[in-house]
């Protein structure tokens, strides 16, 4: 069972720097992403977004590995801003927020 | 085992706080590759290398070090080493360890750099141990407040020193500068434009055409972050080289893997060995236009494979034989 964190959802809410609330799963950014991760980046923004605490500390090492390269947001068709939405998620890491 | 990344982050974010860098660098490392050039001091214009091209050594000696260190239990040590580094500088051991064959090229491409602009016609000085890094990589990781102080700390310099145009030589600082500082920085006012992209403004006389074909490696974060496309191909075809596209160029173009190699060593190293294949299926002289692009296709490259930076490249085109060194 997941645990709804309604603090992360709210917290990533009032983050300027988060915006993936456009994304509709199209996959691009799997697609192109060099890591070749499926988790990367649209399942985790959902997750965040729905406040499931535990599954997204599951991804911290992947929030960590992403390259910042943009190659998924340059192709994004929701124009996503990515590699801003992953660094704003260490931000929250690092200051033990999430 | 993979690696701790809080220690391994705790340990760089302590380092830009207490010591000024990621990986503190003496002022003689720093500032070594300008010895006999007699560039001014300071100035409203000045080149600021960021310590980028200075830090690679360190970085790689690093690198080299985590991907020892990424299957072994000694990684649970990390987090003592941490506590250990607040007192003794630990990563100065890491410039120790570095290659000098590597630091001798990247002193050679910051004096290319300068060749280039002074060729082109462009006044500029340099801030010689008063410069400091740019604190790209602590943004990179999310560590704001860290990153906040210290981008103060350099506008403060700027600001001292009477700077008001700043000349970057490579695409990480350059973001840093133009994007990012004025988000952090109240009134952060300083011009801010890359080498390549003055030197292409300037344009130069070919002095000495080169006649070769070469694959060129788009960075990542001059191609999408500050979509300087442009001004190297132009300054490229001017200098009588023919460039050869990767599948994945421009916009497109595929990271070197270099972002992450503190950190997932192993997985830094497939991508750089994967953007090689891809830039030498369409050349076998590779070009890049930055130090971390540089350090990491080159370790990745196949026998047969070279790969410069394009300062070497202009110099040889643009400036007299007598002062360009390749």
């Amino acid at each position: 069972m997941a645990t709804v964190s309604s603090e992360l959802a709210a917290k990533v809410k009032r983050c300027e720097e988060f915006n993936a609330e456009a994304c509709y799963h199209c996959g691009v950014c799997t697609a192109v992403c060099p890591l070749g991760y499926g988790i990367m980046p649209r399942k985790l923004f959902r997750q965040v977004m729905l406040g499931l605490k535990d599954k997204v500390e599951e991804q911290v090492p992947a929030i960590y590995s992403c390259l910042l390269c943009r190659m998924c947001e340059s192709n994004c068709p929701a124009e996503v801003r990515i590699s801003e939405n992953v660094r704003a998620l260490r931000t929250l890491v690092n200051n033990k927020e999430l | 085992m993979a690696l701790p990344i809080g220690p391994i982050l705790g340990i760089l974010g302590d380092n830009l706080k207490q010591r000024g860098s990621v990986l503190p660098l003496t002022r003689a490392a720093a500032t070594r590759w300008s010895k006999g050039l007699d560039l001014p001091r300071g100035g409203e214009t000045i080149l600021y290398t960021g310590h980028m091209y200075q830090l690679i050594p360190a970085i790689d000696a690093m690198a080299s070090q985590m991907a020892l260190l990424e299957n072994s239990r000694i990684t649970k040590l990390l987090g003592m080493g941490r506590l250990v580094n607040k007192v003794i500088n630990l990563s100065f051991f890491m410039s120790l360890m570095a290659s000098k064959e590597l630091k001798q090229r990247n002193d050679e491409a910051l004096r290319n750099i300068v060749r280039l602009l002074q060729a082109a016609g462009v006044d500029f000085g340099y801030l010689y141990g008063d410069e400091m890094y740019s604190g790209a990589l602590v943004y990179d990781e999310g560590m704001d407040d860290v990153f906040g102080a210290h981008a103060r700390r350099v506008a403060a310099r700027f600001k001292k020193h009477g700077v008001k145009k700043v000349i970057t030589v490579d695409p990480h600082t350059t973001n840093m500068l133009r994007e990012i500082y004025p988000k952090f920085v109240k009134d952060f006012d300083v011009e801010v434009q890359s080498y390549l992209e003055v030197v292409a403004e300037n344009s130069p006389e070919v002095l000495q055409p080169q006649d070769q074909t070469v694959a060129f490696h788009d960075s990542c974060v001059y191609a999408r972050y500050e979509s300087i496309l442009a001004p190297p191909r132009e300054l490229l075809a001017k200098a009588g080289v023919s460039v050869a596209e990767p599948e994945l160029s421009g916009t497109n173009t595929h990271c070197c893997g270099g972002p992450i190699e503190a950190l997932f060593p192993s997985e830094a190293h497939r991508i750089s060995k994967e953007r090689v294949a891809q830039l030498e299926k369409a050349g076998k002289q590779i070009v890049t236009m930055c130090p971390i692009c540089w350090v990491n296709l080159r370790k990745a490259a196949t026998e047969g494979t070279t790969v410069q930076d394009i300062s070497q490249l202009f110099s040889a085109a643009f400036v007299k034989s007598s002062q360009s060194c390749t």
